[in-house]
C-alpha cells in the first residue's frame, strides 16, 4: 500500500464525490423516513419500494418522451421529477388511508404490515415492468464529466443529483420548520389531543405527512436512475442503510440526518477504496452499531421528553 | 415445579400438544411419501425460529428481525462438521490442497483456516450449536438491553447485524463458500444423510426436538420469570421501578430464543444437505416473523402451525402461481396485522374455542358452565393505551 501523498488527495476527491452521489441518494431517501418515521414513528419498510416507484415512473416518462422527438429526450427530466413526487405521493396517500392509520397506536405491527405492502409492491413492479433492470435515457446535458486536474473525474450527473438534493432539503426543512403546515405536523405529532381541540384536523396532517415522506422517496428514486439502474427489487437494497441513517442521526432531526447521511456515505466510500465494498459495507455497519450501543438517541438527540 | 407441571399437563397446554404430537408423529409419517417428510422436516426447523419469536416479540416484547443470524450459526456450524467429513484427503484428492472443503481450494487457500479445526470434532459442533447462538444473543442482547434501547431501534439494530453476517458470508468466500453456501455435504459419522432412513431418523430428530423446545418455553412463561417478563412488556417502567433489573430478563429471552433458533438451523443443514447464506439474509429473517405472526404472536404451538402453512402455501403457490406467490404472502401478512394481530391462534381463541367449549359442556364431556376465564391474549399496547 505505497500511496504518495497527491495520490492519496486525489483517491480522497474521487471516492469523496462517488461518496457524495451516494449521499445523496442516501439522504434523498432518509429524509423521507426522517419524516415519516421521526415524526409520526411509523416505521415504512416499504420506503424503498416508494423509491423504486419514483424510478419507474421517471422511466416511463423518458420512454413516452422519446416518442416525442430529441428535445423531449433533452428536457424530460425536469418534468419526470415531479411526476415522480406525485405519484409516490399519492401512492402515499392511499396507502395511509387504507392501512397505515389503522397501526397508529401500534408501531411495531407498521413496521410487518409495510413489509408485507413491500412484497405486493415489488411483485407489482416484476409483473408490469418485467425483472430486468432499466434505465432511462440520460439526457446529453447531464452525460460526461469534469475534469479540474487529469488525476480527478467528476461526473456531471452526481453533480446534478448533488443540487437536487440540497434543493429538496432545503425544501423540506422549510416546510417542516417555517410553513404553518409544518407547526401542525410538529404539534400534531407533540400532542394529538391538544392539536385536535385547538383545531388542527389531525387526520389531514397524519395523511400528508405520510404522503410527503413518499413524495420525497420518489424523488430519491428519480435521482436514483440517474446513477444507476432499476430493478423491482432495487429499494430492498438501501432500505436498512436508509434506516440506520435516520436512527443514526436521531430519529425526529433533519439536521441530524443530514450529518449521518453525510458520515455514513463518505465512510463507506473511502473504505471502499482501501477494503474493497465488501468488507468497507460491513466496517461502517459495525461502526454505527457500536456508536448506536454508546448513544442509543443517536447523534443529536431530540429534546423531547417522553 | 409445581406450576410448571399444571402448565404442561394442565387443560390447557395438553390437548394442543397432544393434537400437534398425533400430526408430526404419526398422521405426517403415514400419509406422506419421504420426499413430503423431508419438506415437511424442513419447514418444522424453521418452527424453531418461530417458536423462539414467540417467546421474544409475543411474551418479551422484542421484534427481532434478525433471526436469521442464529439460525445461521446452528446452520453453518453443523454445514461445517460434514463439509469436513465430506472432504477427506482421498475424496479431494484432485484439488491443488488435498484435505480442504472444495470452495476453499478454488478460492486458493492452502491451509485450513484457523476457526474451522475444530469443527472436525462432532463433539465441539453439537457443543457449539448448543452455545453460540446463545452467547452471542446475549452478547448482543447485553450490549442493547443494558443500553435501554428497545422497540423499534432493536428491530432495526437486529436487522443491521443479519445485514452484516450475509455480507460477510458472501464477502468471505473462501472462508464460508459465499453466495453458494456450504453445499455437497454427505455423510455424519460415515452414515449417508441422504438415504431414505436418514431423511425419516431426520425428521422424527426435528420432531422431538421441536416438542422438547416448546415444553421448554412452556416451563419458562409458566415460572415467575414468565409473568415478570409479561409485565416488562406490557409496563418496563413499572416493573423498572419495582426493583427489577430489566434488561437481563430481556437478555435471558433474547438468548433463549437465539439458541432455539441455533437448532433449527442445524436441524435444517442436515435435512437439506446444504447451508447458503440466501437462508439467513434480511428477507428469511422477516420470514421468520411471518410465521410467528400468521401463527400467533402468543402461542407457542401456533408458531409450528404458522411455519408449516406459509411453508406448505408457498411450495404449492409458487409452483402453481410464481407471479401471485408475493401478492399472495404480502396480502396474507398484511390481512394478519391488520386483522388477528395474534394470528390463527387468536381467531382460535375468540372464534372456535368457546363453541368447542360449550360443545363439551353440552355433551356432558365436562362439566359445569362454560369456563369464564378471560383470554391470555391481552392487546399489550392496547392495554397501555387503556392506562394512559
Amino acid at each position: 500500500m505505497d500511496y504518495s501523498m497527491q495520490d492519496l488527495m486525489a483517491i480522497t476527491a474521487m471516492q469523496g464525490f462517488a461518496g457524495l452521489s451516494f449521499f445523496s441518494v442516501l439522504l434523498l431517501m432518509a429524509l423521507g423516513l426522517a419524516i415519516i418515521f421521526g415524526q409520526m414513528r411509523v416505521i415504512n419498510m416499504a420506503h424503498g419500494e416508494f423509491m423504486v416507484l419514483g424510478a419507474y415512473t421517471t422511466y416511463m416518462v423518458s420512454t413516452l418522451a422519446a416518442g416525442l422527438g430529441p428535445w423531449a429526450t433533452e428536457y424530460y427530466i425536469l418534468l419526470a421529477i415531479p411526476l415522480a413526487f406525485l405519484s409516490a405521493f399519492l401512492f402515499g396517500m392511499l396507502i395511509e388511508l387504507l392501512m397505515i392509520r389503522h397501526l397508529y397506536h401500534r408501531p411495531l405491527d407498521t413496521l410487518l404490515a409495510t413489509w408485507g405492502l413491500a412484497l405486493i409492491m415489488q411483485q407489482g413492479f416484476r409483473s408490469i415492468f418485467g425483472a430486468r433492470e432499466v434505465s432511462p435515457n440520460t439526457p446529453s446535458w447531464l452525460e460526461g464529466s469534469w475534469r479540474p486536474t487529469p488525476m480527478i473525474d467528476i461526473p456531471i450527473n452526481g453533480m446534478a443529483i448533488m443540487a437536487l438534493t440540497v434543493i429538496v432539503t432545503l425544501g423540506v426543512v422549510w416546510l417542516m420548520y417555517r410553513s404553518r403546515w409544518g407547526l401542525r405536523v410538529r404539534s400534531t405529532m407533540a400532542s394529538r389531543e391538544m392539536s385536535a381541540a385547538v383545531g388542527i384536523n389531525t387526520r389531514w396532517v397524519d395523511r400528508l405527512t405520510f404522503a410527503l415522506g413518499c413524495g420525497v422517496a420518489g424523488i430519491a428514486g428519480a435521482a436514483f436512475t440517474m446513477i444507476s439502474s432499476t430493478g423491482p427489487t432495487s429499494g430492498t437494497l438501501y432500505i436498512v442503510d436508509t434506516f440506520l441513517v435516520v436512527v443514526f442521526g436521531g430519529a425526529g432531526s433533519i439536521s441530524g440526518t443530514v450529518v449521518s447521511a453525510f458520515l455514513i456515505a463518505q465512510g463507506q466510500s473511502i473504505l471502499e477504496f482501501f477494503l474493497g465494498s465488501s468488507m468497507a459495507k460491513v466496517t461502517t455497519l459495525l461502526v454505527i452499531i457500536a456508536i448506536l450501543m454508546m448513544r442509543p438517541e443517536g447523534l443529536f438527540k431530540s429534546k423531547v421528553r417522553r | 415445579m409445581n406450576n410448571a407441571l399444571q402448565m404442561l399437563l394442565g387443560k390447557k397446554g395438553l390437548p394442543g400438544l397432544l393434537i400437534l404430537a398425533f400430526i408430526l408423529l404419526v398422521l405426517f409419517p403415514l400419509t406422506m411419501d419421504v420426499d413430503s417428510l423431508n419438506l415437511t422436516g424442513r419447514f418444522l426447523a424453521f418452527a424453531f425460529v418461530a417458536v423462539g419469536l414467540v417467546l421474544a416479540w409475543g411474551y418479551g416484547g422484542l421484534l427481532s428481525l434478525g433471526q436469521g443470524l442464529f439460525f445461521g450459526i446452528g446452520g453453518y456450524a453443523m454445514a461445517m462438521y460434514l463439509k469436513l467429513e465430506a472432504s477427506t484427503p482421498e475424496a479431494t484428492a484432485i484439488q491443488t490442497t488435498p484435505g480442504i472443503p472444495d470452495f476453499m481450494d478454488w478460492n486458493q487457500i492452502t491451509a485450513l483456516p484457523w476457526f474451522w479445526e475444530p469443527f472436525h470434532s462432532l463433539t465441539f459442533t453439537v457443543l457449539a450449536i448448543l452455545t453460540l447462538p446463545a452467547l452471542f444473543a446475549a452478547f448482543i442482547g447485553f450490549a442493547l438491553f443494558t443500553r435501554r434501547v428497545s422497540g423499534v431501534f432493536f428491530a432495526i439494530i437486529t436487522q443491521a447485524m443479519v445485514t452484516i453476517a450475509t455480507i460477510l458470508v458472501i464477502g468471505q468466500q473462501g472462508y464460508t463458500g459465499g453466495v453458494n453456501g456450504i453445499t455437497d455435504l454427505r455423510t455424519l459419522k460415515g452414515w449417508d444423510i441422504h438415504t431414505d432412513q436418514a431423511l425419516v431418523v431426520f425428521y422424527f430428530a426435528t420432531v422431538v426436538l421441536l416438542f422438547a423446545v416448546i415444553a421448554l418455553g412452556m416451563w419458562v412463561l409458566s415460572t415467575k420469570y414468565g409473568r415478570i417478563l409479561m409485565a416488562t412488556r406490557d409496563q418496563e417502567n413499572r416493573i423498572r421501578y419495582s426493583g427489577y433489573s430489566v434488561a437481563y430478563f430481556k437478555i435471558f429471552i433474547f438468548a433463549l430464543a437465539g439458541f432455539m433458533s441455533g437448532i433449527g438451523g442445524a436441524m435444517f443443514t442436515l435435512q437439506v444437505g446444504f447451508m447458503s447464506p440466501s437462508i439467513i439474509g434480511i428477507i428469511p429473517s422477516i420470514e421468520f416473523v411471518i410465521f410467528a405472526a400468521v401463527g400467533g404472536r402468543l402461542s407457542l404451538l401456533g408458531a409450528v402451525y404458522g411455519s408449516l402453512l406459509v411453508g406448505y402455501a408457498r411450495v404449492t403457490f409458487a409452483e402453481a402461481f410464481p407471479q401471485l406467490w408475493l401478492f399472495l404472502i404480502g396480502a396474507v401478512f398484511i390481512a394478519v396485522v391488520m386483522f388477528a394481530p395474534y394470528g390463527l391462534a387468536g381467531l382460535y381463541n375468540t372464534h372456535v374455542r368457546p363453541r368447542v367449549e360449550a360443545f363439551l359442556v353440552r355433551m356432558g364431556w365436562r362439566p359445569g358452565a362454560p369456563p369464564s376465564d378471560t383470554p391470555r391474549a391481552i392487546d399489550p399496547q392496547a392495554a397501555q393505551e387503556a392506562r394512559k
